[in-house]
C-alpha cells in the first residue's frame, strides 16, 4: 500500500480536530501534486498569487472531464451529489464577466444601496435580541452545547431573516445541508462504503432542496414578500433580472454558507478561547478586544479549511512547480493562516496580533460574501458569551467534529457553567 | 481621530463601507474615497472597519487615545 | 579599538545624540521621522516646513475635500508614533550649506545637522502669465489652502469651470464639477486625457468617460489666454484654436514644479527632475559623487531603478512617500553593511467619474499595450504594457483585485504579452502602440518619469509651457 500524502493525512476524519501538523507536513511542499492530480496548495503566499491570478478558474465546468481511469475518492466522484444537481453556476463557481454581474446584482440587496449601505448594520440590534435570547434560555442549567444551543440558533435565524426564507422550514432544510454535507469526502475515506452510501442520500437531499428554493422563488415571483431572494427575484434593476436557475444556485449557496460558515467560527470561537483561558481573560476584562479576537479566530481556525472548484486554465508555474492546465487546484486557507512564513508564531492565539491580513475570507475577486454578516453575529456573539456565562468549561476535548472537510467544525462543544449574567 | 487609507493596497472589497458609511464610501464600484478625520465617536465604527479590511488597508493614528496605541 | 569597533561606537554615538534635520513636514517627512525613532534614534530631531499646518495628506484635497465632504483641514495625517521633534512650521528652507553643514531658513535662522534629510516635495504649477494668474477665480491645487478656495466657488455654483490639462488632478477636478453638476471645460494639450502617464489608447477610453459624463473635453489645444472683468475676476479662457469659452473659475493642473530652489548652490546634483540619488536614498553631488550626509525622499527625490535599465525615476507617488521615506531614514542611522535599498513597484490610483484607475510599474516605460481582461467598452478591464518583450507595467479600470498579479509579472520581467487570461478576454487581445505622445510634445508630465542615466541629469531644463 502507497503511503498517504499529508494531503490525504490531513483529511482522514481522525485527524479532523487538528490537521494542523498535516498542514505543516504539508508547507514544505507550497503547491503539491497528489495522486489523483489534485494540486493542493498549502503557503500563504502561494495561494495568495493565484487567488489573484487570472489563469485559474472557480468554475467546474471549465475542467476537462474526469479519465474514466480516475482513481476512486477522486475529487469529482466526491464533490458529485451537489454537482449533478446544481447546473447552474453560483458566484462562488464561475468566472468573471458573469461572476462580477452576479455579485453587483445581489450586492445592493444584501448590504443595501451604494449611497447608504446599512442593511447590515441595521441587523445589529435583532443580532443582539436573538443572542440575548439564546444566552436567557440557558439559565439554569449547568451543561450546554456550544453548538446547539449556542452557535447554530444564530446564524441560521439571521440568514433566513435576510434571504427571506421561512423559519418554520428550518429543520427540513438543516437535514438537507447536513446530509449534502456529510456526504461530501475529498480524502481517502471517500472510496469507503460508509461514505459511498451515503452519497444516494446527499444528492436527493440536494435535489429536494431545489426544488425547495424553486417553489420558494416562484412563490415570491407571484406574490412578492420580505428579504433578499423576494428581492431579487422580483428586481428590474440596470443589470437585468437574474436567471431564476442562477438566482436558486445563489440562494442555495447563501443558506449553505450562512449555515455551516458562521456556526462553526462562533462554535470555534468558544472552543478556542475555553482552551486559552488567558485570552479568555483578557476579553472579559477588555470587551472591545473582541473585534480583533474574531479577526485571530478567523485565522485561528477558518471556517472554510479549503476549497476546491479551481483548476488551471493554462500551464502555471508557481513555486518551482508547474500547475497543467486542466488540473483541480485546492488553496488550503486553514494551512496558509498558520504559515510561519506569513504570521509569526502562527500556533499562538493572540487576540491583539497586529498585521493580521489572514485568509479567513479568503481574497481576491472571491472574497466572502457574507463576511460583513458573519464578522457582526460573532463579535456580538462571542462577546456577549464571554461577558455572561460564568465560569465556562470544556466537558470534552477535542470535541466530535462534523464529517464534512472544507466546512470544519464541531458537531457539539459541551460546557458546564456556573450560570448566566444578566 | 485621523486615518489614512493605503490607496494602493485597496482593492475596493468595500467591507470599511459595510461597517462605517458614513465615514467610507465607494464612488462608484470600486473607488474609495473616505473621511480622514472623523468624529471621534466613529471610532468604534472605524476600527471594526480598519480590522476587516483584507488588505488591512486602513491605518489609525496610535497616539489620540486609541486602544492599543502602543508603538509597535 | 578596532576599526569595526570604532565604527559600530560612531554609529551607537550617533544614534545617541546626532542632529537630524528634516526639510519637509509632509508625508514623506512625518513617516522618515517615525522610522528615524523607530530605528532607536534619540538625538535632536528637527522638522521644518513651509506651510504652517502640520503633516496632512493630499490625494483627498482634489476629490472628497473639493466635493464639499471633507473639510480641508480633515485630512491631518495619523501619527504612528512620537516622533518628539523640534517643528519649525510656516518657515521655509532657503539655502544650504554643505561645508557647515547648516539650512539657512527664510527667517534667517540657520539649523546646523549632522545628517539631512531632503523632503521638499513638489509645488503646483502656476499659469505661466503672472497677470492672468493673479485674476481671482484662476487656482491651482496643491495646497490644503488652495483645495478650501477651490472648494469655496465649487461651491457658489459657477457658471462654468475651465480646467487647464488633463492630467490626473485636472480630471479628478472635471470629475467633482461633474459630480456636482457644474459644466466644465477640459483643456488639453495632448491628444487626450491623461496621455502622459498612460499612453493614447487609455487616454481616448478616459475621453470618452469624460464626455459620457458631460465634460466639454477640448484636446490638442491650448489656452492661450485667460481675460478677466474690470473688477479682476477671471471671466474668459481664450483657446488657441480662437474660440472663446465663457468660465467663472479657471483650474490650472499644469503639473508640479520640484521644490529644488533652496538647494543652489550646494552643490547637490539638484534640478529640474529632482535631487538625485542612489536607491538607498543618498543624495549624490553635482559629480555624481554619493554624499554620506544628505539624504532625499519623497516627490522630490531620483534614484536609479532596477527594474527599468537602471534609468534614474522620478516618482510623485504617495507610495513613493511613505517607503522612500522610511527606507531612508533606516539609512540614515545605520551604515554598511545595513544599508537598504528603496526598490518599490512605483503604484498609483485615481478615482474620478465613478471608475477606479490604478496602475503599477511606469507605463511610459512601455511602447505597447495590451487588453488583458475584461470589457473596455464597460470600462471594467485591465491592460499591460510591454517593451521589447518584457511587460513593464499594467493599468486598470474597476479591476484592482487583478493588479497584484501583473505586480508580480513585472517584478519578474514576465513576457510581454502576458499569459492571456483563462475567462472574459476582451474584445481584442493583440498588442497595439501604447502612443505615448513624443517627449517634445508638451502635455502633462506623468507623474513617474523616467530621467536618464546621469546621477546629475540636468538636461531637462524647465521650458515654460505656452498653453
Amino acid at each position: 500500500m502507497v503511503e498517504e500524502t499529508p494531503w490525504q493525512q490531513a483529511l482522514r476524519y481522525a485527524n479532523r480536530a487538528n490537521p494542523y501538523p498535516f498542514y505543516e507536513e504539508l508547507r514544505k511542499t507550497p503547491v503539491a501534486r497528489q495522486p489523483d492530480g489534485t494540486y493542493v496548495v498549502s503557503t500563504y503566499r502561494e495561494i495568495v498569487t493565484l487567488l489573484h491570478d487570472p489563469r485559474v478558474s472557480s468554475d467546474p465546468r471549465k475542467r476537462p472531464a474526469p479519465a474514466a481511469a480516475q482513481a476512486e475518492g477522486s475529487e469529482e466522484q466526491a464533490a458529485e451529489p451537489i454537482r449533478e444537481v446544481l447546473t447552474e453556476p453560483n458566484i462562488i463557481t464561475c468566472d468573471p464577466p458573469e461572476h462580477d454581474r452576479d455579485r453587483r446584482m445581489m450586492m445592493p440587496h444584501f448590504v443595501g444601496p451604494p449611497h447608504a449601505p446599512h442593511l447590515i448594520s441595521d441587523l445589529e440590534p435583532d443580532i443582539r435580541r436573538i443572542v440575548d435570547g439564546l444566552l436567557d434560555g440557558m439559565k439554569g442549567k449547568n451543561r450546554i452545547d456550544a453548538v446547539d444551543d449556542f452557535a447554530y440558533p444564530l446564524p441560521v435565524t439571521v440568514i433566513c431573516k435576510v434571504l427571506g426564507v421561512p423559519m418554520e422550514d428550518e429543520p427540513r432544510f438543516h437535514h438537507w445541508v447536513e446530509t449534502a454535507l456529510d456526504a461530501l469526502d475529498f480524502g481517502p475515506e471517500a472510496a469507503s462504503e460508509e461514505i459511498r452510501s451515503r452519497r444516494a442520500g446527499g444528492r436527493q437531499a440536494v435535489q429536494e432542496f431545489a426544488r425547495f428554493a424553486d417553489a420558494l422563488l416562484d412563490r415570491y415571483a407571484r406574490q412578492p414578500g420580505p428579504g433578499m431572494l423576494s428581492a431579487m427575484a422580483n428586481d428590474n434593476g440596470p443589470e437585468g433580472r437574474m436567471p431564476k436557475g442562477v438566482l436558486a444556485s445563489n440562494a442555495l449557496l447563501l443558506i449553505f454558507a450562512g449555515h455551516e460558515t458562521t456556526v462553526n467560527l462562533i462554535a470555534h470561537s468558544v472552543l478556542t478561547l475555553l482552551r486559552h483561558p488567558d485570552a479568555l481573560e483578557k476579553l472579559r476584562r477588555r470587551p472591545e478586544l473582541i473585534v480583533p479576537a474574531v479577526e485571530e479566530l478567523l485565522r485561528f481556525e477558518s471556517s472554510v479549511q479549503f476549497w476546491h472548484t479551481r483548476s488551471a486554465v493554462e500551464d502555471i508555474d508557481i513555486a518551482g512547480t508547474t500547475i497543467p492546465a486542466g488540473a483541480p487546484i485546492f488553496l488550503v486557507y486553514g494551512s496558509a493562516n498558520r504559515d510561519p512564513e506569513r504570521f509569526t508564531d502562527p500556533d499562538r492565539l493572540d487576540l491583539e496580533r497586529r498585521d493580521n491580513e489572514h485568509l479567513g475570507f479568503s481574497q481576491g475577486i472571491h472574497f466572502c460574501f457574507g463576511a460583513p454578516l458573519a464578522r457582526l453575529e460573532v463579535q456580538i456573539a462571542v462577546g456577549e458569551f464571554v461577558r455572561r456565562v460564568r465560569n465556562p468549561r470544556l466537558v470534552e476535548d477535542p470535541p466530535p467534529y462534523r464529517h464534512n472537510q472544507i466546512f470544519r467544525g464541531p458537531r457539539h462543544v459541551l460546557v458546564d457553567i456556573d450560570g448566566i449574567r444578566d | 481621530m485621523r486615518i489614512v487609507v493605503d490607496l494602493n493596497r485597496c482593492q475596493g472589497y468595500a467591507q470599511c463601507v459595510y461597517l462605517a458609511h458614513e465615514v467610507f464610501r465607494l464612488n462608484g464600484q470600486e473607488a474609495l474615497t473616505y473621511e480622514p478625520n472623523p468624529d471621534d465617536e466613529r471610532r468604534l465604527r472605524v476600527e471594526r472597519a480598519a480590522a476587516a479590511c483584507p488588505v488591512q488597508a486602513i491605518m489609525i493614528d496610535r497616539l489620540d487615545g486609541a486602544e492599543g496605541s502602543t508603538t509597535s | 579599538m578596532t576599526l569595526r569597533a570604532t565604527v559600530a561606537e560612531l554609529v551607537r554615538e550617533f544614534r545617541a545624540s546626532g542632529r537630524i534635520v528634516i526639510v519637509g513636514a509632509s508625508l514623506a517627512g512625518l513617516r522618515a521621522a517615525e522610522t528615524l525613532r523607530g530605528e532607536g534614534f534619540t538625538g535632536s530631531l528637527t522638522i521644518i516646513g513651509d506651510e504652517p499646518y502640520e503633516p496632512y495628506d493630499r490625494p483627498p484635497l482634489s476629490k472628497q475635500v473639493l466635493k464639499g465632504w471633507v473639510p480641508a483641514d480633515h485630512t491631518k495625517l495619523p501619527r504612528m508614533r512620537e516622533v518628539d521633534a523640534d517643528w519649525r512650521l510656516g518657515v521655509a528652507a532657503v539655502g544650504l550649506d554643505r561645508v557647515t553643514k547648516r539650512v539657512r531658513l527664510a527667517d534667517g535662522e540657520e539649523v546646523p545637522y549632522d545628517r539631512l534629510l531632503i523632503a521638499t516635495g513638489t509645488r503646483a504649477r502656476q499659469w505661466p502669465n503672472p497677470d492672468e494668474a493673479a485674476l481671482e477665480g484662476v487656482h491651482t491645487i496643491r495646497s490644503r489652502d488652495d483645495a478650501a478656495r477651490l472648494q469655496k466657488e465649487f461651491s457658489e455654483s459657477p457658471s462654468r469651470v475651465v480646467v487647464i490639462g488633463a492630467g490626473f488632478i485636472g480630471s479628478e477636478v472635471a470629475s467633482v464639477c461633474r459630480e456636482l453638476d457644474i459644466p466644465v471645460t477640459v483643456v488639453e494639450r495632448g491628444s487626450a486625457p491623461l496621455v502622459g502617464a498612460l499612453g493614447g489608447v487609455i487616454g481616448g477610453i478616459a475621453a470618452r468617460l469624460q464626455r459620457d459624463h458631460g465634460v466639454d473635453l477640448r484636446c490638442g489645444l491650448g489656452v492661450s489666454s485667460l481675460e478677466g472683468d474690470s473688477g479682476g475676476h477671471v471671466r474668459r479662457a481664450c483657446l488657441s484654436d480662437g474660440t472663446v469659452v465663457d468660465a467663472d473659475v479657471v483650474v490650472a493642473s499644469l503639473g508640479s514644479i520640484r521644490n529644488v530652489e533652496w538647494l543652489e548652490g550646494s552643490g547637490l546634483a539638484a534640478g529640474f527632475w529632482g535631487v538625485g540619488c542612489d536607491a538607498g536614498g543618498r543624495a549624490f553631488d553635482i559629480n555624481g559623487v554619493v554624499t554620506d550626509s544628505v539624504f532625499v525622499a519623497g516627490d522630490v527625490a531620483r534614484a536609479p531603478h532596477v527594474l527599468y535599465e537602471y534609468q534614474f525615476l522620478a516618482m510623485e507617488h504617495w507610495d513613493n512617500a511613505v517607503f522612500g521615506a522610511e527606507v531612508t531614514a533606516h539609512n540614515m542611522v545605520n551604515l554598511e553593511p545595513h544599508y537598504r535599498p528603496h526598490l518599490l513597484l512605483p503604484g498609483f490610483w485615481s478615482g474620478q467619474f465613478g471608475v477606479n484607475i490604478k496602475s503599477v510599474g511606469v507605463p511610459p516605460f512601455g511602447d505597447e499595450i495590451v487588453f488583458t481582461q475584461g470589457s473596455v467598452e464597460d470600462r471594467r478591464f485591465a491592460a499591460a504594457y510591454g517593451r521589447r518583450g518584457r511587460i513593464v507595467a499594467a493599468v486598470t479600470f474597476d479591476h484592482g483585485k487583478w493588479l497584484e498579479y501583473y505586480a508580480r509579472l513585472i517584478e519578474r520581467s514576465g513576457p510581454f504579452p502576458p499569459p492571456p487570461s483563462g475567462w472574459d478576454q476582451p474584445a481584442d487581445t493583440e498588442p497595439m502602440p501604447a502612443e505615448f505622445p513624443d517627449p517634445r510634445v508638451p502635455t502633462a508630465i506623468p507623474d513617474v518619469v523616467l530621467t536618464g542615466h546621469a546621477p546629475s541629469e540636468r538636461t531637462a531644463e524647465f521650458r515654460p509651457r505656452r498653453h
